[in-house]
């Protein structure tokens, strides 16, 4: 009976972030202190909420499903619902959210200590918290888009929270537009789900798309819906703003830029994989998409120099193994991946903040060496992190990405499958060269720096401990307790095999010794390495030049374009309307000349009118009689 | 043996010869005379109509009494403007009258 009230009252785990942003936003934002309390308390309760939620799910063989709505507005040929939808999959999120975001703002006490915008900078938090956690338990697709918008903007007001500085700005504004573009395709295939099915909720729509059989329409629909992720997940080609998203606060890029945000696409696809799986075709554009991201971004990855940049790219990489994972069919593994990296990549990112925050916000990892002196809490932890995304058994990173490339390989995804591989060993390769270049290198730079106070090595303590036993509840070792859970219409769980289990270490093995030979004990000479490809390195140097060539894009096309509506603007429209005004004018000055004032005239012409009528009427009747 | 015909022929005739004037004579008081005339064939026209068509209802002599006392109105604003303009313009010839021309 407890149990069920749990569940009914789930909608209050939303709601206490939202009521904090109010509050903050109203009446506490004058005192930070209390601002922060607010957000953080709210934040904690809804942590709370999140956990019994998910002891209900999850006390039963099948796990718990729930659903309540409401009708939000009705009119003829259109109701829109809202309301609330937990299952299995929905409790893995808010777990996820409520607990990194719990951390993140926690951490924040000691990373945005001093800074000015501490209540606006709670307040943000908060609304993003509320609008990620409405997002999750939604149960349908109107009300996945408002909540979709919330995050959005909620990303666009913390990169841009230093908006002093000119690229923060910039970045905030990219970010936004670009997600524009996604979204535009993601509310025509909602739409278009609305026009054919008549309904947005998820269970409804999977009753009706199982009877549908035009499979042309579904994949069509199928890949606008893709477009969302493709934004809000940053795959390929719109993945540009999130590199760029890293001038927000650290805590911010682990949170939304990393761990929770932008999931929430990948999410998506696994909310809405019955319309995927319709479509074989989109799910071959997802798994490449995917695919290509998760190669496209890492070998971005292995040159970059600045500490957020590394791991934005590798976010990205590892969003497209996520989205790889839903196109080859095992959604399951795709969502396990989600959780662990959610886990170890925002460890990852608040370890940075934690060396930005002690380097005084200096980021080139070449600037810094042998931290792991002054700081052991944030090196180890950070070289769990980094274990835990190269994917080192027994680490989470490991079970996932292994489901992952398992999936591939099962389904017959060899390319996809040998594409993974070969991510994973640059994965390892790059975190190490970070790892080895910034913490332990020979440069006595990083000497000065000072361990960060207990509030933000706390938080990096708990996410490493989760980070490294998160990816137990996945793996065969327990029986696969998170694929039993997360399925869509039987499992999509293959044998675990033991031989691609070892491949996979091994890759990642040879990594981390690659980049131990080369940065640590520099038997390569990376820098002549550089010199002599000098032209492959500046390509990835400058992210193959992607940004460029929007920019580029943007200036011909756009402003071509532009300049043509211009001119058909000011020769064109202005001459037809002139054109319009100046023969009134004409005519006018030309008539005038019938008008002599005298009164008499009129009367003429009166009678003269009056006579032409008399005439044309006397002829309509002669004509009727004849 | 006079029928409604004759009537209507003497009002028509009447009236064209106060439309000739009010077209073409320059005298204003001249004009005014000649709406007269106008009002004046209209009254026949009503009178006669409800003699042979309508007898006994009254209504055409109803509306000939009004179109009267609206005359008589028309005459005394019509007047009272000729002699506003005369004293403004020492003319009562329509010729001078063309403040409204371009």
């Amino acid at each position: 009976m407890i149990l069920q009230n749990v569940l009914e009252n789930a909608w209050i785990i939303p709601f206490l972030p939202f009521l904090a942003f109010a509050l903050i936003g109203l009446i506490f934002h004058r005192w930070p202190k209390f601002s922060t309390a607010v957000s953080i308390l709210s934040i904690a309760a809804s942590f709370v909420f999140s956990v019994m939620v998910a002891m209900t799910v999850f006390s039963t063989a099948e796990g718990t499903v729930y659903e309540a709505g409401t009708r939000w507005l009705s009119m003829p040929g259109l109701q829109v619902d809202m309301g609330l939808l937990i299952d299995p999959l929905t409790a893995v999120m808010l777990l996820v959210v409520t607990t990194i975001a719990l951390l993140v703002q926690i951490y924040s006490i000691g990373y945005m200590h001093g800074d000015p915008g501490i209540a606006s900078y709670y307040a943000y938090q908060s609304l993003f918290a509320g609008s990620m956690l409405g997002l999750v338990v939604s149960n349908n697709f109107g009300q996945i888009f408002v909540f979709w918008e919330l995050v959005g903007i909620c990303s666009y007001f913390l990169i841009g929270f230093w908006f002093g500085r000119n690229s923060a700005k910039e970045a905030a504004k990219k970010a936004f537009i670009t997600n524009r573009v996604g979204d535009f395709g993601f509310l025509l295939g909602i739409l278009f789900l609305q026009i054919i099915f008549g309904t947005l909720n998820f269970n409804g729509l999977a009753v009706e798309i199982a009877n549908y059989t035009n499979t042309g329409v579904l994949s069509m629909i199928s890949i606008l819906l893709f477009f969302g992720p493709i934004g809000k997940s940053a795959q390929f080609p719109l993945h540009v703003w999130l590199p760029d998203a890293m001038e927000g606060p650290t805590p911010v890029s682990a949170l939304i830029h990393a761990a929770t945000m932008v999931a929430a696409g990948v999410y998506l696809i696994a909310r809405a994989i019955f319309i995927f799986n319709t479509s074989a075709e989109a799910l071959m554009v997802i798994a490449v998409v995917g695919g290509f991201t998760a190669l496209f971004a890492a070998t971005i990855a292995i040159v970059q120099n600045d500490i957020k940049r590394i791991l934005a790219f590798s976010t990205l990489s590892q969003l497209g193994y996520m989205v790889m994972a839903m196109g080859v069919g095992v959604m399951t593994a795709g969502m396990f991946h989600l959780m662990t990296h959610a886990f170890f990549k925002s460890l990852l990112f608040l370890g940075a903040g934690s060396v930005i925050h002690a380097m005084h916000d200096e980021q080139d990892i070449w600037k810094m060496g042998n931290l792991s002196k002054k700081m052991p809490i944030t090196t180890w932890t950070f070289v769990i992190g980094a274990l835990a995304l190269s994917g080192i058994p027994p680490l989470s990173g490991f079970w996932s990405k292994d489901e992952i490339l398992l999936g591939a390989f099962a389904s017959g995804h060899m390319g996809l499958y040998v594409l993974g591989s070969f991510v994973a060993f640059l994965t390892a390769f790059y975190m190490f060269r970070l790892i080895f270049v910034a913490f332990f290198g020979s440069n006595t730079a990083g000497e000065h720096a000072h361990e960060s106070p207990s509030v933000m090595t706390w938080p990096l303590i708990i996410l490493a401990v989760i980070s490294v036993f998160a990816g137990f509840v996945g793996s065969p070792l327990m029986n696969n307790a998170f694929g039993h859970y997360i399925t869509y219409v039987g499992a999509q769980h293959h044998e675990a095999s033991v031989s691609i289990m070892i491949v996979s270490a091994i890759i990642a093995l040879a990594g981390i010794v690659l980049a131990y030979l080369v940065y640590q004990r520099k038997l390569v000479d990376y820098e002549a390495v550089k010199e002599r490809f000098s032209g492959v390195y500046n390509l990835l140097y400058n992210k193959y030049y992607i940004d460029e060539f929007y920019a580029l894009l943007i200036k011909y096309f756009v402003d071509g374009t532009a300049k043509v509506m211009e001119w058909f603007d000011l020769h064109v429209i202005n001459g037809i309307v002139n054109g319009i005004a100046i023969f009134t004018g004409r005519a006018g000055t030309a008539l005038k000349y019938t008008e002599n004032g005298q009164v008499q005239t009129y009367a003429l012409y009166m009678f003269a009118g009056i006579v032409v009528l008399l005439i044309s009427a006397l002829c309509a009747v002669f004509t009727a009689i004849a | 043996m006079i029928g409604l015909s004759h009537y209507l022929v003497l009002g028509t005739m009447l009236f064209s010869i106060g439309l000739f004037g009010v077209l073409s004579k320059r005298n204003a008081i001249a004009v005014l005379m000649c709406v007269e005339l106008m009002l004046n064939a209209v009254n026949i026209n009503f009178v006669a109509i409800e003699k042979f068509i309508t007898p006994g209802t009254g209504l055409g002599q109803l509306f000939a009494i009004f179109v009267i006392v609206v005359a008589a109105a028309e005459v005394a604003v019509g007047l009272a403007l000729v002699i506003s303009i005369y004293r403004q313009k020492k003319s009562v010839n329509l010729n001078d009258f063309n403040l409204l021309k371009w």
